[in-house]
C-alpha cells in the first residue's frame, strides 16, 4: 500500500473521474434531491456510507467466495443482493436505535438500492484491483478509499448543483427549459468545468 | 389482440422512458457516443424487460408483498448476466464500449419500475408486450439522443461520415455534451407539448 496511490485515487474518484459529472453514475438523486442544500447533503452522506461498507463486503465476498468457488459469472446477481440486504438490515438499525438519523437518513436509504453509483463502484473495484481473478496487493484498502472518494465527489457534486439550483428559483427561466432541462444544461457546464482536471496524470 | 397492442405502443408513445417518464439516465447519457453502442444497450435493456417481465408476472402470487423488490432484483440480475455473457461471448467490441453499463443494467430503474407497477398485477402476454413496448422506446429515446451526438460529434450516422458543412465538435462526444444534448431535447419536446397544450415533462420516482 502506498500513499501515492491513495492521492491518485482520491484526485482521480474526486476531479477527474467525478461518478456524476464525467461516469454518469448516480444521475437520479443528482437531479432529485438537489433542489435545496440540507437533503443533497443528507443523501450524500448516507451514499457515502453505504458505498465504502458495501464495497467492502463485495471486497471480501469476491476474493473469499466468488474466486474460491470459481463462480465469477455470478458477480453482479451477488452484489445486488448485497448491497440490497445490506441497505434493508441498516435501514431498520437506524430505525430501531436513531430514530433521530433515520428522520434525515431514512427516506434516501430506501432509493440508494437503485442507485447505480453503489452497484458502480463495487463493480469498477473488482475491474480495478482484480487481475485475472487475483487480488493486488493492498486492494482492499484501494477498494475501500476508492469507494470513499467516489461518494465523497458525488457529494460535492450534489452541492454544488443544489447550491445552483437553490438560487435558480429566482430566475426566470423560459417555459420549455423549466425544471429538468435547465438542470441538464447547467450539469452540462459543471461538467466541462470538471475537465478542466483532466490534464492531472498519474 | 387490440389491448396487447395498446400495451405495445403505450412504451414508445405517451409513456416513452426517456422523453415520457425520464427514466434510465445514466446509460442514456454514458453509452450515447455512438449508435451503434445506444442500440446495442437498448436492445440488451429489451431483452431483459420482456424476460423479466414475463417471470415476475408467471410468479406474481408466489413472491410475497414483503420481499418483492429483493425477489424481482434477483430476476433481473440473472437475465442481465445471461445478456452479459452472450454479449461477451458474440460480441466483445460491444460488451467492451459499453462496459461497465451492461451489469448496471441490474438498477436500470425502467426494468424495476415495470415490474413493481406493471408486470406484478397483469397476466403474461401483456406483461410481455409491455417488456417490449417500454424496451423499443427507451431504445429510440436513446438512439434519439445518440444520432444527435455521433452526427455533431464525429460527423457521422452509424459510422459512415455524413456530407456535413461543419467541422465535427469534440464536445459533443464528451460527458458535457450528453448533458448538453439530452437537456435541449427534452426541452424541445417540452416546447412541442406546449405547442399542443399539454403540460410538459414531470419527473416521478428518484431511482436511476
Amino acid at each position: 500500500m502506498e500513499v501515492s496511490k491513495l492521492l491518485a485515487i482520491l484526485i482521480s474518484m474526486v476531479f477527474v473521474n467525478n461518478f456524476i459529472l464525467s461516469k454518469f453514475l448516480g444521475l437520479c438523486p443528482f437531479l432529485g434531491v438537489s433542489k435545496n442544500t440540507k437533503p443533497a447533503v443528507s443523501m450524500g452522506i448516507a451514499v457515502i456510507f453505504v458505498m465504502v461498507c458495501s464495497a467492502a463486503l463485495t471486497w471480501i465476498i469476491y476474493n473469499y467466495i466468488l474466486i474460491p468457488f470459481k463462480v465469477l459469472y455470478l458477480s453482479t446477481i451477488v452484489f445486488i443482493l448485497v448491497i440490497a440486504a445490506f441497505v434493508q438490515f441498516i435501514e431498520m438499525v437506524i430505525r430501531k436505535n436513531v430514530p433521530a438519523l433515520y428522520k434525515v437518513l431514512g427516506i434516501y436509504l430506501a432509493l440508494i438500492t437503485t442507485n447505480c453509483a453503489v452497484l458502480g463502484v463495487t463493480i469498477l473495484n473488482i475491474d480495478d484491483f482484480f487481475i485475472s481473478g487475483k487480488a493486488l496487493p493492498g486492494s482492499f484498502i484501494y477498494s475501500v478509499a476508492q469507494a470513499f472518494f467516489a461518494g465523497v465527489g458525488f457529494l460535492m457534486a450534489l452541492i454544488l448543483m443544489s447550491g445552483i439550483r437553490e438560487k435558480l428559483e429566482f430566475v426566470d427561466v423560459e417555459d420549455s427549459f423549466k425544471g429538468i432541462p435547465i438542470a441538464f444544461i447547467i450539469a452540462s457546464l459543471m461538467s466541462l468545468g470538471f475537465m478542466g482536471f483532466n490534464g492531472f496524470k498519474f | 389482440m387490440k389491448k396487447l397492442f395498446k400495451e405495445f405502443i403505450k412504451g414508445i408513445g405517451v409513456q416513452n422512458p426517456t422523453f415520457g417518464m425520464i427514466l434510465g439516465l445514466c446509460p442514456t447519457l454514458a453509452v450515447s457516443t455512438s449508435l451503434i453502442n445506444a442500440l446495442g444497450m437498448g436492445l440488451a435493456a429489451t431483452f431483459v424487460l420482456m424476460c423479466s417481465n414475463s417471470i415476475i408476472s408467471t410468479l406474481r402470487k408466489f413472491i410475497p408483498d414483503a420481499i418483492r423488490l429483493p425477489a424481482y432484483i434477483v430476476i433481473i440480475a440473472t437475465f442481465v448476466s445471461v445478456i452479459d455473457m452472450l454479449m461477451k461471448a458474440y460480441s466483445p467490441e460491444l460488451n467492451k464500449a459499453l462496459g461497465i453499463f451492461v451489469p448496471l443494467i441490474v438498477v436500470n430503474c425502467i426494468i424495476l419500475a415495470r415490474a413493481e407497477s406493471f408486470a406484478s398485477k397483469n397476466r403474461i402476454l401483456p406483461s410481455l408486450f409491455d417488456g417490449l413496448g417500454m424496451g423499443i422506446g427507451f431504445t429510440l429515446g436513446l438512439s434519439s439522443v445518440a444520432f444527435f451526438r455521433e452526427l455533431f460529434g464525429s460527423g457521422s450516422v452509424f459510422n459512415i461520415k455524413v456530407g456535413f458543412i461543419l467541422e465535427p465538435v469534440i464536445l459533443f462526444r464528451l460527458a458535457p455534451g450528453a448533458l448538453l444534448t439530452l437537456g435541449l431535447l427534452i426541452a424541445l419536446v417540452n416546447y412541442l407539448k406546449a405547442r399542443k397544450g399539454k403540460s410538459p415533462i414531470a419527473r416521478k420516482g428518484g431511482c436511476c
